[in-house]
């Protein structure tokens, strides 16, 4: 860290905390609500950011299927968290269904065996007749234990629920679910070119959020799951005890901003934990013979590879572990919305902004992506605000009732992909090493 | 048994759409696979240029249709293709300008083009989104059916209704015409003979007195041009969102892929495999089978393989299996 970096994370802390006292003329909130709230999403986005960083700035893969990674670890609370729904837990429901995956693993488990010891037209045949076969098979045996499953309650349930326990321990399993699903997509596309991990990651991205979109067993699908248990107070609470009227009162705040201010803080607080065991990890991984021997992969595959370097091997593992930071983050997000909502994964908004944030920030280095999920979070969420106002200031001269602004006005909300997309470009052109560049 | 029933029922459900929609695939497809065979990146904004493009296509024809300007049984939009195409090609000729060109003379390696022109997709998307907006747009207009499924049920007296949409005719007359032109021009005249001399063998190519930048924006040109009109006939066939055409970006990819990258056979070829497989895994299989099996065969279900929802994971299975096994596509692309 040199007094270059300081002072820009310095300028960053000022920025949240000018959003939080002062309106500026309007260019800031002046709320101290919403600059927590940016504040929260800096963090879980910094921490986003820390995982593409690690499979871009590392290793140079080119993973774009973020949001699906992001999504499946946001599906740990949900599968951890909630109370479990015991009605389904049944020999027809939970248990076939169980039974069904089981198969389901068993049958791809037995078409890779087969394509590894066959060869020739056998191998076709016997591949072709594995996997239809096992697909039927599955088939029969998933749809009746789905319709016991999405049968029951469909108003509030309809799904397998959860294991009732602490939602904390939802964060590394959605890493761990999120690892898992890199390993599979790891083992099939990362020996072969750039270009085609990309397309892989892009589907496997689109493929998992439609599962948690229609698939109503797992997780109630569009349907949301509400209510996820959290590791802090509710406001409510707060409100309530007499004990926080008085802490309030204290500091002359009204106690329902106060709670609302409080709740945030404590979210803040378990996501700084997070963000600096992180980057702390990071750091030393990166400094370690295992970084630089990232670092010569990178650069030279295959003087590495003549090295004796395992290239496959170690982009697996970097694949995993940076998908895993990537579904930890998704976990703390749902946790801190206590709502599962797959509606609303867009990649634009969770993979090629979280890439926008690596490549601003400086990819390569763990402070610049951090510093990168700062700052692009906050103009994501200011722009949506600057822009209709900008655009208001600039249409002024026109008449209100034109169409024209009344068009530009309905429009503005879409500046912020306009912004970030110039800023991205931008940034590739003028300093392509990023704010704080590698060293 | 009722085959002929069958083989309406088959028509009309798979073998109409599937045609059309490999069409628009093979159309959006050729345009990835040449710019990648010239270029050398996987152009990821290419979903969103078609998505610009229409949005061009749906304002002329808003503004034709204001001044009753018609085209008669086709759709207006067909008068406005060319207005679209100019008004594409010359953003799209901006963006290599001030954009590309500088990263080709830099060599830079083609996964930074590739980041590049997500960035561009980013703009291009914001672009689209404020000025045509979000929602869902329907802009045919002419004659609705070449074959009325009513009509049809009354003259042969079958059970089953085919329906042959104007807008599926509309494009498989028009990609077939399309794709016929494309290639007496790669194959016929100096520039597409240049263009393929660059694809094949770039040193070459420079050596023996090719412009390089002509060759580049000959390109950019066609693969807008191609771009517009893919999405114009989607749009066409079903609606326009410009959602949407991000997401046709995967089917595009996995068609241009499956086919063997800057092979534009391939890409053809790739997107009626795919579009046929997609329609064909999500489609309800009942109705048919109910026609050729015996009744005490007829299935219960929907028969049906995959639920719509998934048909993006058809198109990815498809790609996953030809690259893990024939990577470099079934038409022999090449790899950068």
């Amino acid at each position: 860290m040199n007094m270059r970096n300081i002072l820009l994370f310095a300028g960053m802390a000022l920025l949240i905390v000018l959003e939080g006292s002062t309106t500026f003329g309007g260019l800031f909130g002046g709320s101290w609500n919403t600059a927590l709230f940016i504040l929260n999403f800096g963090l879980l986005s910094a921490i986003m950011a820390l995982g593409v960083n690690m499979q871009w700035g590392y290793a140079g893969l080119f993973n774009v299927g973020v949001v699906g990674f992001i999504a499946l670890g946001g599906l740990a609370p949900v599968l951890i968290a909630t109370p479990p729904v015991t009605e389904v837990w049944t020999t027809g429901g939970v248990g076939r269904l169980i039974f069904a995956l089981i198969v389901g693993a068993g049958v791809i488990a037995l078409a890779i065996t087969l394509n590894h010891r066959l060869r020739g037209k056998v191998r076709l045949v016997a591949l072709c007749v594995t996997l239809i076969g096992g697909f039927f098979l599955y088939r029969a045996l998933f749809d009746p234990a789905v319709e016991v499953i999405e049968a029951f309650n469909p108003a509030t349930n309809s799904n397998l629920g959860g294991l009732g326990l602490p939602v904390l321990l939802a964060w590394p399993v959605g890493a761990a679910l999120a690892a898992g699903a890199a390993w599979l997509i790891g083992k099939t596309a990362l020996g072969l070119r750039s270009d085609y991990l990309a397309i892989a990651t892009l589907g496997i991205g689109e493929i998992i959020i439609a599962t948690l979109k229609n698939e109503d067993w797992l997780a109630r699908g569009v349907k949301n799951v509400i209510g996820i248990p959290r590791p802090v107070p509710y406001e409510v609470d707060l409100q309530s005890s007499s004990g926080f009227i008085e802490f309030a009162a204290r500091f002359g705040a009204d106690p329902v901003v106060a709670s609302t201010i409080v709740v945030k803080l404590l979210y803040a607080v378990l996501f700084l934990v997070v963000l600096l065991v992180l980057i702390t990890a990071s750091e030393l991984a990166l400094r370690s013979p295992w970084g630089r021997m990232m670092r010569a992969i990178r650069d030279n595959e295959v003087a590495a590879e003549a090295m004796g370097k395992n290239v496959t091997g170690r982009h697996l593992q970097i694949f995993m572990l940076g998908s895993a930071v990537c579904g930890l983050a998704g976990a703390m997000m749902v946790t801190m919305d206590s709502l599962h909502n797959p509606g609303t994964y867009n990649p634009l908004r969770f993979t090629f902004l979280i890439w926008v944030m690596v490549i601003v920030g400086g990819s390569g280095n763990n402070w610049g992506a951090m510093l990168g999920g700062f700052l692009i979070s906050f103009l994501w969420l200011k722009v949506e605000s600057w822009g209709p106002a900008g655009l208001e200031y600039l249409t002024s001269g026109l008449d209100p009732a034109s169409p024209l602004r009344e068009h530009l006005k309905d429009s503005a909300a879409h500046m912020r992909l306009i912004a970030l997309g110039l800023v991205l470009l931008l940034v590739l052109r003028f300093s392509p090493r990023g704010l704080i560049p590698e060293k | 048994m009722d085959l002929l029933n069958a083989v309406v029922a088959l028509l009309n459900f798979v073998v109409i759409p599937a045609t059309a929609y490999g069409a628009q695939l093979a159309l959006g497809a050729l345009g990835v696979t040449l710019i990648y065979g010239i270029l050398r990146f996987s152009n990821f904004a290419h979903g969103d240029t078609m998505a610009l493009g229409t949005g061009f296509v749906i304002l002329v024809t808003w503004w034709l249709q204001s001044m009753g300007v018609t085209f008669g049984v086709l759709p207006t939009a067909f008068l406005a293709l060319p207005f679209g195409i100019a008004a594409t090609a010359a953003v799209v000729l901006l963006t290599d300008r001030s954009v590309y060109r500088f990263y080709r003379k830099q060599r830079a390696a083609p996964v930074i083009l590739v980041i590049v022109s997500m960035g561009v997709m980013f703009v291009m998307n914001g672009v689209t989104r404020f000025v045509i907006g979000v929602d869902e747009i329907r802009f045919a207009d002419g004659a609705k059916f070449l074959i009325n499924a009513n009509e049809f049920k009354q003259s042969t007296g079958l059970a089953e209704g085919l329906a042959f949409k104007a807008s599926q005719a509309q494009t498989i007359v028009t990609a077939i015409a399309v794709v016929a032109l494309l290639f007496w021009f790669l194959n016929k005249t100096r520039t597409g003979k240049s263009m393929r001399a660059y694809s094949d063998n770039e040193d070459l190519a420079l050596l023996s007195g090719i412009n390089p930048e002509r060759v580049v924006a000959v390109t950019w040109i066609i693969a807008s041009g191609l771009a517009v009109i893919a999405g114009t006939l989607y749009g066409l066939d079903k609606s326009f969102k410009a959602f949407n055409y991000f997401q046709l970006l995967l089917p595009i990819f996995a068609s241009a892929i499956v086919g063997g990258l800057g092979s534009p056979l391939g890409a053809i070829a790739g997107g009626f495999l795919i579009a046929f497989s997609e329609v064909g895994f999500t489609y309800a299989w009942k109705k048919v089978a109910t026609y050729v099996l015996p009744e005490s065969l007829a299935p219960d279900g929907l028969a049906q393989l995959l639920s719509t929802d998934y048909k993006f994971a058809v198109s990815f299975a498809i790609l996953i299996v030809v690259l893990l096994f024939k990577p470099t596509g079934l038409f022999k692309g090449k790899a950068v």
